[in-house]
């Protein structure tokens, strides 16, 4: 990997932070009860912390479109599905009452489970049909759909919380608070993170996945099984939706749409770093995160999402290929 | 179960106001899709600024109706233009990917508590449609053939509608018939072929883009006029996917796709929906299993069901070409 390309996703950074600079002079016209550099502080680690649950979310939606270069419009929906079935076995009457860890991991190998079986029994069986791309991503808009609203029928409309870790008391660090549970959540999130960059550099399947996203013909000519990997792609990316999808219900709220709109911010973040490459999701999600957050200091908190989705825009105009992408045509 | 109400039922939502506004948007995505092969995910972007295009100016700002059009027509061009430009030079799946997101950008910023003044935000507005029912040759009163009865303002949206609908079916085939349409249905086919021709790709692209919007802009405020407000949640990413799954029934690529898919599509989800609720009342399904509020729910996870089923086998629709359809990556 060459210097630039790391230099670049550092620069986006520093980019986010000097936009929020010049405001900085006009601190007093904010009459708030803490000062500017602490809420500005705040809305950073609060952009940190949301960047990396959609991070988890987004890897495997990159590793995927990767690997067989579909647009997975469904993976929303495993986010919620993780979320709703924790849930199920956590909160609700007719569940097993579990405690949240152990519900939280079922959720995950669920999730895995999940996102096997698609393959095996939708993708693998049209890929040896031959079925375009383009028809391909209108499939997954089908499933989308289908999930969502089973979900519904299942899950119902009523926002959720799980019953552990709810309400917290925070603690102060100097100018700005945290609550152990969302320290424990950014945690875990950026240790998972570093999980999935070990299994891609060290294992052999990750190595193979690496392979295969790079030159998918080359890869199965050395030898490599490559519906194998894919497998494994789609295993991994459905067990860390789950995983992200609880950690988003824990920290915010569980709602059966709630994986739609997570959705669209991961794909901000996986455009903005790089279609296709597992640490420019990881990258362009955490500035996605920053940006929804940061701007609620200037704008209206509804609007957050919106401004996340606005970078995706202007990203395509500058820099298509993202901040890790590889440079290709695009056109 | 009454097999008339059923019946009529869905024969009423089949022909009725609503079919009409999805074969128009539908209509305009066929030339997006269909025609040119932009997979374009936004298309309720569209109608949203048509809609509001009209019910800002007659309810913010007092303006007439025809200003109030106009204000949609060009409020869709505009959005054309900007979603062209970054996009349109990108591949399929990057068009998909922020159409989409444009689509939603848009909703969320007419329906936040900054733009209430103008669009007012989450509670939409009101009162824009009486210049639309003031033209209204129909005397009030209710109108029935056979099973079907609308009544007369229902009935006069009814009429625009389909008649929009056959105006601009036949100004679509003429068009696609012209060398124009030759230069758009070669894009779709082999881009790399058009532009070896010399075509201006990205050009054509855009007049596509451009042409089909503002169709999906006139659905936006035949909408907007049928249900007498607008509101930013009716104009949910949900609406482009049944757009998709009726255009794809019907056929892409094909001018009277969208329409038979249009009113096969409400006519099958109404007769769901009101056979759903009949058996249920009448306890042929156990309420436990599905109850009536879920209903909704289950017919759009069917609608969704539907898609996948039609993509997988038979891609062309009703009316569509086989070898057409068959769409790899561009």
């Amino acid at each position: 990997m060459c210097r630039p390309r790391i230099l670049l996703p550092a620069l986006a950074l520093a980019l986010v932070v000097l936009c929020a600079s010049p405001a900085w002079g006009q601190g007093e016209e904010v009459p708030r009860g803490r000062g500017f550099g602490a809420r500005l502080l705040q809305a950073l680690i609060d952009g940190v912390q949301f960047g990396v649950i959609i991070a988890i979310t987004a890897v495997g939606l990159s590793l995927i479109f990767g690997t067989i270069h579909l647009i997975n419009f469904a993976h929303g929906e495993f986010v919620t599905i993780g979320a709703t079935f924790a849930f199920f076995l956590n909160v609700s009457p007719t569940g097993p009452g579990w405690h949240l860890v152990p519900a939280a991991i079922a959720a995950v190998l669920f999730g895995a489970l999940l996102g096997g079986a698609v393959d095996r029994v939708i993708w693998r069986p049209l890929r040896r049909r031959g079925t375009g791309l383009i028809n391909l991503f209108i499939v997954t808009i089908g499933l989308s759909l289908l999930l969502r609203h089973i979900v519904l029928v299942l899950y119902g409309t009523r926002p959720g919380s799980f019953a552990q870790y709810d309400i917290q008391e925070t603690i102060d660090l100097g100018p700005v608070a945290i609550t152990p549970r969302d320290l424990t959540v950014t945690l875990l999130s950026v240790l998972v993170l570093l999980g999935v960059a070990a299994l891609l550099q060290r294992t052999r399947i990750g190595t193979a996945v690496r392979a295969v996203s790079v030159n998918r013909d080359l890869a199965e000519a050395s030898g490599i099984d490559v519906q194998r990997v894919v497998l494994a792609v789609w295993m991994l990316g459905g067990a860390l939706a789950a995983l992200g999808g609880v950690f988003f219900g824990l920290v915010e709220i569980i709602t059966w749409d709630m994986g739609f709109k997570l959705l669209l911010l991961m794909f901000a973040g996986i455009i903005l770093g790089g279609l296709g490459s597992a640490y420019g999701a990881m990258v362009g999600s955490l500035v996605i995160g920053i940006v929804a957050q940061v701007s609620t200091l200037w704008f209206p908190v509804d609007l957050q999402y919106a401004w996340a989705l606005l970078v995706l825009i202007a990203v395509l105009l500058v820099r298509p290929q993202g901040i890790l992408g590889r440079r290709e045509r695009v056109g | 179960m009454d097999f008339s109400v059923i019946f009529s039922d869905a024969l009423r939502s089949g022909i009725g106001p609503i079919a009409a506004v999805y074969a128009l948007a539908a209509m305009g995505l066929n030339l997006h899709f269909g025609y040119t092969g932009l997979l374009n995910f936004g298309q309720v972007g569209f109608m949203l600024v048509g809609g509001y295009g009209l019910a800002v100016t007659v309810a913010t700002y007092d303006g007439s109706m025809w200003l109030g059009v106009l204000a949609g027509l060009a409020c869709a061009v505009v959005l054309a233009l900007l979603l062209g430009v970054p996009t349109l030079r990108l591949r399929a799946d990057y068009l998909a990917i922020t159409t989409i997101a444009a689509g939603e950008t848009l909703r969320l910023f007419y329906r936040s508590s900054w733009a209430e003044d103008v669009t007012g935000g989450v509670f939409g507005l009101q009162r824009f449609a009486s210049d639309f029912y003031d033209l209204s040759p129909i005397p009030p009163g209710t109108y029935g053939v056979w099973l079907v009865e609308f009544n007369a303002r229902d009935l006069w949206v009814l009429i625009v509608g389909w008649g929009l609908v056959a105006v601009v079916g036949v100004l679509l085939a003429l068009l696609v018939h012209s060398p124009w349409g030759r230069v758009v249905r070669s894009i779709r086919d082999d881009e790399t072929a058009a532009r070896s021709l010399g075509k201006n790709v990205y050009w054509y692209k855009m007049q596509s883009l451009v042409l089909g919007g503002v169709i999906g802009a006139v659905a936006g405020m035949l909408q907007a006029i049928q249900v007498q407000s607008v509101n930013p949640d009716s104009f949910d990413p949900a609406v482009t996917f049944f757009l998709y799954t009726l255009l794809v029934l019907g056929g892409a690529g094909r001018i009277l796709g969208p329409v038979i898919g249009s009113i096969l599509f409400w006519f099958v989800l109404t007769f769901l929906d009101s056979a759903l609720r009949q058996a249920i009342d009448a306890g042929y399904i156990s309420s436990d299993l599905i109850s009536t509020s879920e209903i909704g729910a289950v017919r759009f996870a069917l609608v969704g069901l539907a898609l996948i089923l039609l993509i997988v086998f038979r891609p062309q629709g009703i009316l569509g070409s086989r070898k057409e359809m068959l769409l790899s990556e561009r």
